[in-house]
């Protein structure tokens, strides 16, 4: 043993930082999410100003929920679990602290820029060509910090969970260069490369593949570290964790024509979106399975864990979006979903049940931790936010599932003599009380992300910001040439 | 629908670079003597 390496600490400051602002833009995105929400039930909730209108504000919401609250959390745990499992320290740490403040800067010019109107106008994908800059830098700042610590490592094996990280950050900067392939018009106006049905084509290449690797695969190397520390038990199997993450990478990259069907796109490559999608049900219970199972043996710790119950339910969620998923790509089943209610109703259930739950069960294990404390300053508080959260999320995906399906039917309904049964109009009003259920739903999920902010803050008041050495290597699994 | 010429070779690229990344991964012995790699992260922090 060298002494050098006993006194060396894991980078965590930027650990830190990144999951404190997790928290912060969870409350922000999601708060705004609520008010488009009410927007959708009382449209005169816009007051007139056209930076509160619906059309600038939903951009706001998503990218603030994925990127803001869903990129910090993913680079924030990437970066911990990262070195834990490789036992050394950040790679380039000064880069590192570029990656936070660079994100930090996308997210304020993403605040700034959507109200006020500037947009590529590519879901997922709405930031203009300068910011598109700013995100490839810091990307490419995150990949050689992340990269290089996993090519430093002090152990031979490469643990599971960095493998799903570094598929989704290769994954993402692929993406996101291809789709944000611009010609710029002026410092805040661009036309995108491809025109017509290409660019429908690569905008939902890159945006189904956005829910694949960001909010799949990133997230999933959260679930394989987080899961085992805090049930205390390994991975149900290593080898099948292994298996579903090769499956997952091979299988995910053409699932985006589901998002066309019906549409120009040629009726082949639409049949291709769909036999992929369907074929992506295999890996994903797979790993859901796995999960869930790492539990076995343990189940009475969810009866008394309240951040165990957070990760299990949240691969329940998981495990229901990636079954609805495939189903509502079967092109007979997307002609009743396709443009409904019951879509936004898959992707929160996915959005919220997954995503979210996996990361506030994970920002809760790290954050006493990184502040020298044992566990949250109120645990009765987690229990709280776990059930308004979960309560929340049902009433919000039953109410556009009902929703959904009774949109599908309306505009459907054909009379004997071949008119439509009931004008647009009509299908609007009738969705009026799911979209003031919905409202409710979203109100008890950001209460919840209230009560964890105030917690967080609390827990943070009470500890301090700590360095963890790091341990010596162990011999069994020390790197040899 | 020019642009499959753009997405499916790189689609294939991609795929070849997959299976670079398992190769290396098998030939490496990432894979040798894993169950236990699943327990060790717990006794390291």
């Amino acid at each position: 043993m060298k002494s050098s390496e006993l006194s060396a600490d894991y980078s965590d400051k930027v650990v830190r930082q990144f999951s404190l602002m997790a928290v912060v833009w969870g409350v922000v995105g999601m708060l705004v999410g609520v008010i488009i929400a009410a927007q959708l039930a009382w449209p005169e909730l816009n007051f007139g100003i056209p930076w509160l209108s619906y059309g600038r504000l939903r951009p706001l919401h998503t990218n603030a929920v994925i990127f803001a609250f869903g990129g910090c959390a993913l680079i924030g745990t990437s970066y911990y679990v990262v070195q834990r499992t490789c036992q050394t320290k950040l790679f380039m740490p000064k880069l590192a602290a570029f990656t936070f403040w660079g994100w930090q800067l996308v997210i304020l010019s993403a605040v700034v820029s959507l109200p006020l109107g500037y947009t590529s106008g590519k879901e997922y994908a709405e930031l203009e060509w300068p910011i598109d800059i700013l995100i490839t830098l810091v990307w490419v700042a995150y990949a050689i910090v992340f990269f290089g610590t996993v090519g430093t490592r002090k152990v031979r094996h490469i643990y599971v969970a960095n493998w799903f990280y570094g598929g989704f950050i290769l994954a993402v900067a692929l993406l996101h260069v291809v789709n944000s392939a611009a010609i710029p018009a002026g410092w805040m106006k661009s036309y995108s490369a491809y025109a017509g049905v290409q660019d429908a084509m690569v905008q939902w290449w890159y945006g189904h593949n956005a829910v694949g690797f960001f909010l799949t695969a990133g997230f999933l190397g959260m679930m394989y570290y987080f899961i085992p520390k805090q049930a205390g038990r390994p991975v149900y199997s290593y080898r099948l964790s292994i298996v579903h993450f090769w499956a997952l990478i091979f299988t995910y990259m053409w699932a985006g024509p589901h998002h066309l069907h019906y549409t120009a796109l040629p009726n082949w490559t639409q049949s291709l979106g769909m036999a992929f999608s369907m074929i992506l049900l295999a890996p994903s219970w797979g790993g859901m399975i796995n999960g869930i199972m790492t539990l076995s043996g343990a189940w009475h710790k969810l009866r008394t864990d309240p951040i165990l119950r957070f990760l299990i339910v949240s691969l329940s969620f998981y495990g229901m979006s990636t079954f609805e998923g495939p189903m509502m790509s079967i092109k007979t089943v997307n002609a009743l979903s396709h443009y409904t209610d019951w879509t936004v109703g898959h992707v929160h259930s996915g959005a919220l049940g997954w995503v979210g739950l996996i990361t506030m069960g994970s920002l809760y294990y790290l954050i006493p931790r990184l502040f020298g404390q044992k566990k949250m300053y109120s645990v009765p508080a987690i229990e709280l936010h776990f059930w308004i959260a979960t309560i929340g999320i049902v009433l919000y995906i039953s109410a556009m599932w009902i929703a959904g399906v009774m949109q599908g039917l309306m505009w459907r309904g054909i009379n004997a003599d071949g008119t439509l049964t009931y004008t647009f109009v009509e299908s609007v009003k009738a969705t009026y009380p799911f979209y003031v259920v919905r409202l409710l739903g979203g109100l008890m999920y950001l209460g919840g992300m209230l009560v964890m902010a105030w917690n967080t803050w609390m827990t943070v008041a009470k500890g301090r910001a700590v360095s963890t050495p790091i341990p010596a290597v162990q011999h069994h699994g020390a790197a040899h040439a | 629908m020019d642009i499959l010429f753009l997405l499916i070779p790189l689609s294939v690229a991609l795929v070849l670079l997959i299976l670079g990344g398992l190769w290396w991964a098998i030939y490496q012995g990432q894979f040798e003597g894993i169950e236990q790699e699943g327990e060790r992260i717990l006794h390291n922090d």
